[in-house]
């Protein structure tokens, strides 16, 4: 056959294979957004998701990719010009996407959905798949390249360099910000998970002889065998997994695990001074791998499950709490949703990855889109996961799990009578059957979201691997795999914002930004861990049971992030006379500055108590006053104040970067952008 | 079959990446060391402040 024909053959099976693809993804999302009154199966929001994700890689990426970014597979990379063979390395791109996701995906697109899956399936389906094609993908794509053009320059770097020293500032305040209010919910969700759960706590503590065993092992029996001690302490925490049982059943050990609120937030406090101030090779390094280890497997066998299994989702695609009075927290799908999920759909704290250890990595431009692009999709697929976890269950169960116990009642009856009032019916014996099920004393109240995706992800994998005898199992390897991951970001965070505190003191007195000065790693590792302990202990004492108020403060916090990072790349294609295409950016900008600035507006000012922190201090004061009310009242004032300062700042860099865009389109200012010089690839066609 | 040695060498190499375990090879090959605890200790002591400064996302 002559090569014209066989060209054209080939292009007009591309073209059918994508309107097929373009079929099916409006049939799924028409499925998804439409049917109501009768449960759908998850297979839809797996085709959907799929579609949507294949859709926005090959059309909408490579748009931006070649019309806006012109990608140059010519250009050498930093990683090939100041190769070090540490920080700046060649590396094979699905290598760098690996990297690039394990260091991503955390926690928070799990306990997002599972939490905004109180609205229904449906907002928190379309937000996470509109929001990571349009949105996220987006952000991360360029940050990436941006970074890569700028020899591998971080998110603060270049809006110093792009926007001003306002820029670089607020990036520097808003990064600090979130990662205390990041661990001081994160540190919440554990103590949730745990409290009274004498099996989760041993499996828990247990993990940290293990890492501890691991790092040993790795110094001084096997030096380097990192993949081998991983699977060893894998196995080991299987086995805390099984020991855990008997302890719960041990009725002289389940009384020793047996934890409340208040003594799980003091251990986590002491934990993270001691995971900070400890080498990182002895404890921070051993439970990453681990840690690591059991992220990837496990969703990877989510994945497998969900698709394999295809459960039934119970959740309606609405549900009555649209309306804003919803028990997990409080407020309205617009903004709330938009801010609790913030890593399956966009998440600023990427921004800081994709100009962190990934831009060093990268061997040629192009490979920025797959990385940058293909890895924050892999993240929004986590998170449809997650709102399929959540979903399958009953929405009785879900919210007699997920409704603090200052909403729906202390005592079981109370919470039961309250929830079925609300059109879900579910029945005390329900709840002790599953809590039985999971081994657990009982499973009301579990605000968090971490309990309710380990009850979701127990009853897909027993609908098959085990059956019901070992739901138990799977539940507690769900928590186990949560707390693991959320103890990572503690320890790596806290560390992270140590270093961040230490440089900036650096400025006032040297030795205190000496990494390996211990009176400084002392105070500055005291600094952070009282400042999101400070956090924790308030949501433990809230009768909201805290994430009410810390998480939307915490996705507030992590939206503004990703404003600022829209506002540098928004900078950057104006600057490159792209413009025209600027929307890429601008639209994702607009959206997350009327999502985060209505809700920070909500969270301070609305007049209902439950959503407004002022409001709620102002009711506390004209209730009766008991122990802990001064001491509520601050807390509220404090959270507005940390929110209005977090907008004020923002408002400022959207300013100064709105009149650099005008200076330079009115011609009043010279577009220069400040990338790296080019300078022509020695890597071959196919090497990297 | 070919292709799928290649994924599985590259599922490796990720592994390997993602576990530092390249990143010691890298640091050996660069020192001229062989594998031994004195070599993995003046690794991590050359990693430390990198590692430690990475940041894991929520």
């Amino acid at each position: 056959m002559p090569t014209g024909t066989s060209n054209e053959m080939k292009k007009t099976l591309s073209i059918l294979a994508w309107l097929a693809v373009v079929l099916l993804g409006a049939v799924a999302v028409g499925v998804v957004a439409l049917r109501r009154g009768e449960p759908i199966n998850a297979l839809w929001l797996v085709v959907a998701a799929t579609c949507c994700y294949a859709l926005g890689y090959r059309f909408y990426s490579s748009f931006i990719a070649a019309r806006i970014l012109a990608l140059d597979g010519l250009r050498a990379t930093p990683a090939e010009r100041l190769e070090n063979g540490r920080d700046f390395l060649v590396t094979n791109k699905w290598v760098v996407f690996g990297h690039h996701f394990a260091a991503i995906a955390g926690p928070g697109p799990l306990v997002g959905p599972v939490l905004a899956a109180q609205f229904g399936y449906l907002p928190g389906t379309m937000w996470v798949l509109a929001g990571a094609v349009f949105a996220g993908c987006v952000q991360d794509f360029v940050i990436l390249l941006f970074s890569v053009r700028r020899d591998g320059k971080s998110l603060t770097e270049m809006a110093k360099e792009e926007i001003g020293p306002v820029g670089g500032f607020v990036a520097y305040a808003a990064v600090i910000s979130i990662l205390i209010i990041l661990l001081g919910v994160a540190a919440l969700i554990v103590v949730n998970a745990l409290k009274a759960s004498p099996w989760g706590a041993f499996t828990i503590a247990m993990t940290m002889p293990i890492a501890l065993l691991m790092g040993v092992y790795l110094r001084r029996i096997r030096p380097g065998k990192v993949l081998e001690v991983s699977l060893l302490g894998f196995v080991l925490v299987l086995l805390a997994i099984w020991g855990g049982q008997w302890v719960s059943q041990n009725p002289a050990m389940a009384q020793i695990f047996t934890l409340s609120a208040p003594t799980l937030a003091i251990l986590i406090i002491v934990y993270g001074f001691a995971a900070s101030a400890l080498p990182v090779w002895l404890l921070l390094a051993p439970r990453d791998y681990l840690s690591t280890f059991v992220k990837l497997g496990t969703i990877a066998l989510l994945g497998v499950g969900i698709v394999v299994l295809h459960p039934t989702l119970h959740m309606p695609a609405f549900t009555r709490f649209v309306d804003g009075t919803g028990p997990v927290f409080a407020g309205k799908i617009f903004p709330f949703a938009f801010i609790t999920i913030a890593c399956g759909a966009i998440s600023g704290f990427h921004s800081l990855i994709s100009s962190g250890t990934t831009p060093k990595l990268i061997a040629r431009e192009t490979e920025t889109r797959m990385v940058g692009y293909g890895a924050m999709m892999a993240e929004s697929a986590v998170a449809v996961m997650a709102i399929i976890a959540a979903c399958v269950m009953q929405p009785g169960i879900y919210f007699a799990i997920n409704s603090p116990a200052g909403v729906v009642g202390q005592a079981p009856e109370a919470a039961v009578a309250t929830i079925s009032s609300w059109g879900f019916p579910v029945t005390a014996a329900d709840m002790q059957a599953l809590a039985h099920a999971v081994g657990e004393q009982t499973l009301y109240n579990r605000t968090g979201g971490a309990p309710a995706f380990a009850v979701g992800m127990a009853q897909i994998f027993s609908h098959s691997l085990g059956g019901a005898t070992l739901m138990a199992l799977w539940y507690h390897f769900a928590i186990m795999f949560e707390a693991l991951f959320i103890l990572t970001v503690l320890d790596a965070g806290t560390r992270v914002a140590r270093f961040m505190v230490q440089d900036a003191l650096a400025h006032v007195y040297k030795p205190l930004g000496r990494t390996s000065w211990y009176p400084s790693i002392l105070a500055t590792s005291a600094l952070i861990v009282a400042s999101w302990g400070y956090f924790l202990w308030q949501g433990v004492k809230d009768p909201l049971g805290g994430i009410n108020s810390l998480w939307p403060l915490f996705g507030i916090a992590n939206q503004l992030l990703a404003t600022v990072a829209l506002c540098v790349a928004t900078t950057i294609l104006i600057k490159m006379h792209r413009a025209k295409y600027a929307a890429v950016t601008l639209v994702p900008l607009a959206w997350l500055v009327a999502v985060t600035f209505t809700a920070s507006w909500h969270k301070v000012f609305d007049p209902q108590p439950r959503i407004g922190f002022l409001a709620q201090a102002r009711a506390l004061e004209a209730g009766p006053a008991t122990g802990p009310t001064a001491r509520l009242i601050f807390n509220n004032r404090l959270d507005a104040a940390v929110t209005g300062v977090l907008v004020v700042m923002v408002g400022l860099v959207l300013i100064e970067s709105a009149r650099q865009w005008l200076e330079i389109l009115s011609g009043k200012k010279e577009a220069r952008v400040k990338e790296s010089p080019f300078v022509m690839t020695r890597l071959a066609e196919g090497q990297g | 079959m070919k292709q799928l040695f290649h994924a599985a060498r590259i599922l490796l190499a990720t592994l390997r990446e993602i576990f530092d375990e390249a990143a010691y090879s890298r640091f050996l090959a660069r020192a001229q060391m062989t594998p031994s605890r004195e070599a993995y200790t003046a690794f991590w002591r050359e990693r430390e402040k990198a590692c430690a400064r990475r940041p894991r996302c929520c």
